[in-house]
């Protein structure tokens, strides 16, 4: 035996230890895989060891290796086992160990939970220290349940290092049990008061991070917190509330204005660029929550404007980053402050770093007003040209775009000028935004009527010249735009001067080569151009030119029909055929031209995205109803040749539609009409901007003619500076104009009040080159007006959107009117069984100040007041703080009390109404102490809970629970929390559990699924007690 | 914050902790990512990335890279603060810090972050009690190898 130990442990000097294997890891680069299967092999063999120590080395280099990404999952077991380990070095590697590899599926976790509870009431704060870590990476539901109570106690340990731990880590028990909130947050509220910097600190960022994701239950802690940022000069402490304050300003607008101030003071003061940005963030979100009405706040948006700049101008890029970031918060709600800066946000574009260029980007999307729009443009064409990488050329392509179509083209003043930087765009080569140009041509093209005859006259280059596009088909994109431009010269070819050429540039046989869908585009159009072409020459008798037509079209489809597309195929087959019978009817001479027209007539409207979404469903419309009864999929071999014989059944129901006659139609769309009119939510084809245009006269408008000075044919040229050019001079015509004309009104008004100068040109002054009407896109009769928000049900903080501020259920509450308002709690003392802890909360509600108070309790044979030493059996305790008016404070009793009693408590109250006089008042209450205050959760497995229940000493009783619909395990969870059990064993539809009380009677339950309750207690009044308890627990629900 | 990651140059992963609850498979799928998306970036641009719906925060020291992801609303440059002082910690304890020092004591680098960060949050900021903390801590445990060096010190490369 002896030999056999000496044995092992020679062996074991031969062990690896991680050292070892991370440098054999290192030597093995060639062959790591299978060395790793050789060590794994091996510390597989060092597991099944009994000593601890080797099992620990062994869980060590497995955490090595899970981090190298091996599956470690089947040494679960072994892990829980070292954390078992009463020695603080394996225990520590154990808890590491678990917090790296456990999550929510590991089952092992199950077994820790005792583990886990005995390491938290450790003696050693570092045991409890690492069981608090380890917990926080792999705590889940059940054990967030189990362990919620004893965490809590932690958050009043004595160590402060518990204590942070603690508070910090209820956090993560809140996300994964939210019923603790509740009972955990007057705790979690006083150590925002703790004298421990370090515990504080930790109570900040929990309520902070809960009140971001439900602000609207922590406004009442602002004081508090207004308190704490004023008198804090802990940055850290700082930037967490200040950052709350920016979650609770919007719904409270008060605040914000009250903040204003400080936060100006610490932007102004402070040195570290962390706060700074936070401050100015903050200052940013009241800002825009204040946005209405708030005059006087233009200095503070100043003075974030002006240190953002400074930011931006830094010469670290991170600043820089972060200072556009924030500059576009403000751009959203003060646009004009940003828009002085317009130099720095170009000066950007210029950065080497790409991610500041996409900031500025951003930015600039939202600086550019009708007055600089071409400007920016034009200094990002010039960037487009001379950006290296496609990625960000796309990325400025897309973002031109984006800038010129925002909210529906409102910034466009000039459509021509649009036109031909879309078309400019197309000569970039190898972007994958083909498709997204060709949506603007089509959009700005169907929906801005006036600019049609100029947009098809630059389609029609476009497809002229479009070998120049489709230089590289394989990978460009860009011959999307050709889809654009061919359906465009197709839809409104009256507008084309020369439709015959484009005709056939649409149908050369380099054409083929062009993707399936444009290619039938092109073939489509193609008809609808031959159409245009017969009407321009109807009359004409034995039209050589409509002839000519109609054979190029039978020269050129043939090629198209033997398109392996299967759409180009049938189009061009359809239209081949007609065309030849068009030829036909040409050659007796018969007038065709009409009759193909109408092939094409009525116009298309641009129908909104949404809009199919937005169709309310009628109703007594049931999308989910069967129409027809599915059929019975039991349907057996037998029973079918009966249906096949069945009788048809005479069928009654007709076609509704076939009655509708011309009147009846008529009649609905004047109705539809009427609807419309008076439907707030339908958006009518007027845009309500500053741009009404009379809708109906459109057709009048006398479209504008093209300015032939721009060059259309010349691919190569870039236009758009022309436009630029030309519209600074049209508005400084525009405006001599108006200055003439004001000067004429001046003069008239002479000796009148005398006008200020109009000063730089506004908004509202530039009139736009084209009078144009945006048609607004169609959107359904009865749509609603809004997206609803889905917010996501799965979100695990929506869960914790728990009202703080009403009563708390399960405290207890007296209230004295007028005076005093006391919650307290009572629970079993774990440092020392013969005691309970009484916890008080106190709020004045007097408008005097408290001076101070006095508990006198009644001692009674039951219970006793733990008096501090020397103190007579009567006297009284006086609680160790005074009360200003409003506020509300906490402390604790203990007493030593046996069993379910009452104690009388009296409160002497010293009320100071003013310097000199104060008044005295004596209030009388009672402390019910409950069973469950003498619980205390203790861990309990199943075979000493069999052999417990065996022994017979236990009596029984039970319990029916009425009107209780709750899933099994919340049963469970309420019954564990508010009274303190814990689950034993759960087996499908019951489960038992067990606690114990603090003179150590055993208390054990049978929960069933019907919610019914046997109990067993070696203490007939106890169990008797608790039964009731926990059916007053479950009345309240 | 969600999770820290150092990986090496190389993409060699060195640490990791996760503040969220992940699946291995997810957990590699996301490191393998962002290790790819950082280590692309050039050495003259920020420090911050805007990836899925987090934000990224890393920072070089020497061979490593420390890389934070934190929420939206998260400040940028207490992150990069947390893991300056991270180094600083490291370096404290190690006596100028160096990549081997993390690879061959790994489990220690664990321990100091989990005194510094719990759940994601800054849990002191005194880094003073921090190393008491852990040189206490370590009092406990029996005594350890001596440490190897070789290396270029993490923090004097800043």
């Amino acid at each position: 035996m002896a030999l056999k130990i000496v044995k092992g442990s020679i062996d074991r000097m031969f062990d690896k230890n991680l050292q070892d294997l991370v440098r054999g890891i290192r030597n093995h680069k060639d062959d790591e895989a299978k060395y790793i299967s050789t060590c794994i092999d091996e510390i597989k063999q060092e597991l099944k060891q009994d000593n601890i120590a080797v099992k620990a080395n062994a869980v060590c280099k497995l955490t090595y290796l899970q981090m190298l990404g091996y599956d470690v999952s089947w040494a679960a077991f072994n892990i829980v086992e070292v954390m078992s380990s009463s020695k603080f070095t394996y225990k520590r590697i154990g808890y590491l160990a678990a917090s790296q590899c456990f999550h929510e599926g590991t089952d092992v976790i199950m077994l820790t939970t005792n583990q886990i509870r005995k390491d938290l009431s450790s003696p050693n704060q570092y045991d409890t220290g690492v069981a608090l870590t380890g917990l926080s990476c792999f705590v889940t539901p059940d054990l967030a349940r189990d362990l919620a109570n004893d965490i809590m106690t932690l958050m009043s340990h004595t160590k402060p290092y518990i204590r942070k731990k603690a508070v910090l880590i209820m956090y993560k028990v809140f996300l994964k049990y939210p019923e603790s909130l509740r009972p955990a947050f007057p705790r979690l509220k006083e150590k925002l008061e703790d004298p421990d910097p370090g515990v504080q600190s930790a109570a900040v960022n929990v309520i902070c991070e809960l009140a971001r994701r439900n602000p609207k239950n922590y406004l009442s802690l602002a004081p508090l917190f207004f308190k704490l940022m004023t008198s804090s000069t802990n940055n850290w402490v700082l930037i967490k509330i200040i950052k709350l304050f920016g979650a609770l300003t919007p719904l409270e607008p008060r605040l914000g204005k009250k903040l204003i101030e400080p936060l100006t003071n610490l932007i102004h003061s402070t040195s570290a660029m962390s706060l700074l940005y936070e401050c100015v963030n903050t200052v940013i979100a009241v800002l825009i929550s204040l946005s209405s009405g708030m005059p006087n706040h233009s200095a503070s948006i100043q003075l974030c404007v002006q240190k953002l700049r400074i930011l931006i101008e830094d010469s670290d890029q991170n600043l820089k980053y972060l200072g556009l970031l924030a500059m576009s918060k403000i751009l959203k709600t003060h646009p004009k402050s940003v828009q002085s800066h317009k130099d720095l946000i170009l000066q950007c574009l210029d950065d080497k770093d790409e991610s500041i260029r996409l900031r500025a980007l951003d930015l600039l999307y939202g600086m550019v007003s009708k007055k600089n729009l071409m400007e920016i443009v034009k200094k990002l064409m010039l960037h487009v040209d001379k950006a290296e990488g496609t990625t960000y050329r796309d990325e400025l392509l897309t973002k031109i775009i984006d800038i010129c179509s925002q909210s529906n083209f409102q910034y466009i003043t000039n459509f021509e000028w649009y036109i031909s930087i879309l078309v400019e765009l197309t000569r970039l080569e190898g972007t994958r935004h083909g498709h997204l140009i060709a949506s603007q041509m089509l959009d700005v093209a169907i929906r801005v009527k006036a600019i049609r005859g100029f947009a098809v006259a630059q389609m029609a280059t476009l497809l002229d010249n479009a070998h120049l596009l489709t230089g590289n088909t394989q990978r460009n994109g860009i011959c999307e735009v050709l889809y654009a431009a061919a359906w465009i010269c197709g839809e409104f070819s009256e507008h084309l001067e020369d439709p015959m050429q484009t005709l056939e540039a649409m149908l050369r046989p380099k054409v083929a080569t062009l993707p399936g869908h444009i290619q039938a585009v092109y073939v489509q159009n193609a008809a609808k151009l031959f159409a245009t072409v017969l009407r321009k020459h109807d009359g004409e008798t034995e039209s050589q030119a409509a002839q000519e037509t109609s054979q190029l079209l039978i020269d050129r489809l043939p090629l198209f029909v033997q398109s392996a597309n299967l759409e180009v195929q049938e189009r061009a087959s359809c239209i081949l055929q007609l065309v030849k019978y068009i030829q036909k009817l040409q050659q007796k001479n018969v007038e065709v031209a009409e009759e193909v027209t109408a092939l094409f007539a009525g116009e298309l409207n641009p129908v909104a995205p949404k809009a199919q979404k937005k169709v309310p469903i009628p109703e007594g419309l049931d999308l989910d109803a069967w129409i027809n009864e599915p059929p019975s999929e039991s349907e057996s071999e037998d029973e079918k040749p009966k249906a096949v014989f069945a009788k048809e059944e005479p069928k009654h129901s007709r076609s509704r539609h076939t009655e509708v006659d011309e009147k009846e139609l008529a009649r609905r769309r004047e109705v539809r009409k009427q609807e419309q009119a008076n439907n707030p939510f339908y958006i009518k084809a007027s845009p309500s901007s500053q741009k009404v245009y009379d809708a109906p006269g459109v057709e009048h408008i006398p479209v504008v003619q093209i300015d032939l000075s721009v060059p259309l044919k010349v691919p190569g040229m870039p236009m758009s500076d022309q436009y630029l050019k030309l519209e600074v001079e049209r508005r400084q015509k525009e405006k001599a104009e108006r200055k003439k004309k004001e000067k004429k009104k001046k003069r008239e008004k002479r000796g009148k009040e005398r006008k200020a100068d109009s000063g730089p040109e506004s908004e509202e002054d530039i009139t736009p080159a084209h009078q144009v009407d945006i048609v607004t896109e169609e959107m359904p009769e009865n749509a609603l007006p809004s997206d609803d928000d889905d917010k996501d049900p799965n979100d695990p903080h929506k869960a914790l959107d728990i009202d703080l501020d009403k009563y708390v259920p399960y405290c207890r509450h007296l209230q004295f009117i007028h005076v005093l308002h006391i919650v307290y709690d009572i629970q079993g003392n774990h440092q020392d069984e013969s005691k309970v802890v009484v916890s008080v909360i106190f709020e004045n509600k007097s408008d005097s100040f408290l001076k101070s108070m006095e508990f006198n309790v009644l001692d009674s044979l039951n219970s006793k007041l733990q008096r501090p030493e020397g103190a007579g059996a009567h006297d009284s305790l006086t609680v160790p703080f005074q009360l200003p008016p409003g506020q509300d404070t906490h402390a604790f009793l203990f007493v030593s009390s046996v069993s379910v009693s009452i104690v009388a408590v009296c409160i002497d109250c010293f009320l100071m109404q003013s310097d000199e006089s104060s008044t005295h008042e004596k209030l009388d209450f009672k402390l019910h102490f409950t069973c469950t205050s003498y619980l205390i959760t203790t861990p309990c497995y199943s075979d000493a809970y069999a052999k417990l229940l065996e022994s017979g000493d236990l009596k029984g009783s039970s319990l029916r629970l009425e009107g209780i619909n709750m899933p099994f395990h919340h049963l469970l969870a309420r019954i564990c929390f508010h009274h303190h059990f814990s689950v034993v064993e759960r087996i499908d539809s019951c489960a038992s559990m067990y606690s114990r009380s603090i003179q150590g009677h055993h208390v054990c339950l049978l929960v069933k699924t019907t919610v019914s309750i046997d109990a067993k207690c070696d203490e007939p009044s106890l169990l008797g007690n608790v039964l009731d308890e926990i059916k007053q627990t479950f009345s309240k629900c | 914050m969600q999770f820290m990651l150092l990986f090496s140059r190389q993409g060699k992963l060195r640490l990791q902790k996760w503040y969220v609850p992940l699946s291995d498979k997810e957990k590699k799928k996301i490191t393998r990512e962002l290790v790819q998306t950082v280590l692309a970036r050039k050495p003259k641009m920020c420090s911050f990335l805007e990836w899925r719906d987090l934000k990224i925060v890393y920072k070089r020291y020497a061979s490593l890279y420390f890389c934070c992801a934190i929420e939206d609303q998260d400040n940028e440059l207490i992150t990069l603060e947390i893991i300056h002082r991270y180094v600083e910690l490291l370096d404290k304890y190690f006596g100028s810090v160096c990549e081997l020092d993390i690879i061959f004591n790994f489990e220690k680098a664990y321990f100091i972050l989990d005194e510094f960060l719990l759940g994601g949050e800054a849990q002191e900021t005194s880094k003073k009690n921090v190393l008491k903390a852990i040189e206490q801590a370590d009092l406990l445990q029996e005594v350890s190898p001596a440490l190897a060096k070789q290396n270029v010190p993490l923090f004097v490369t800043v």
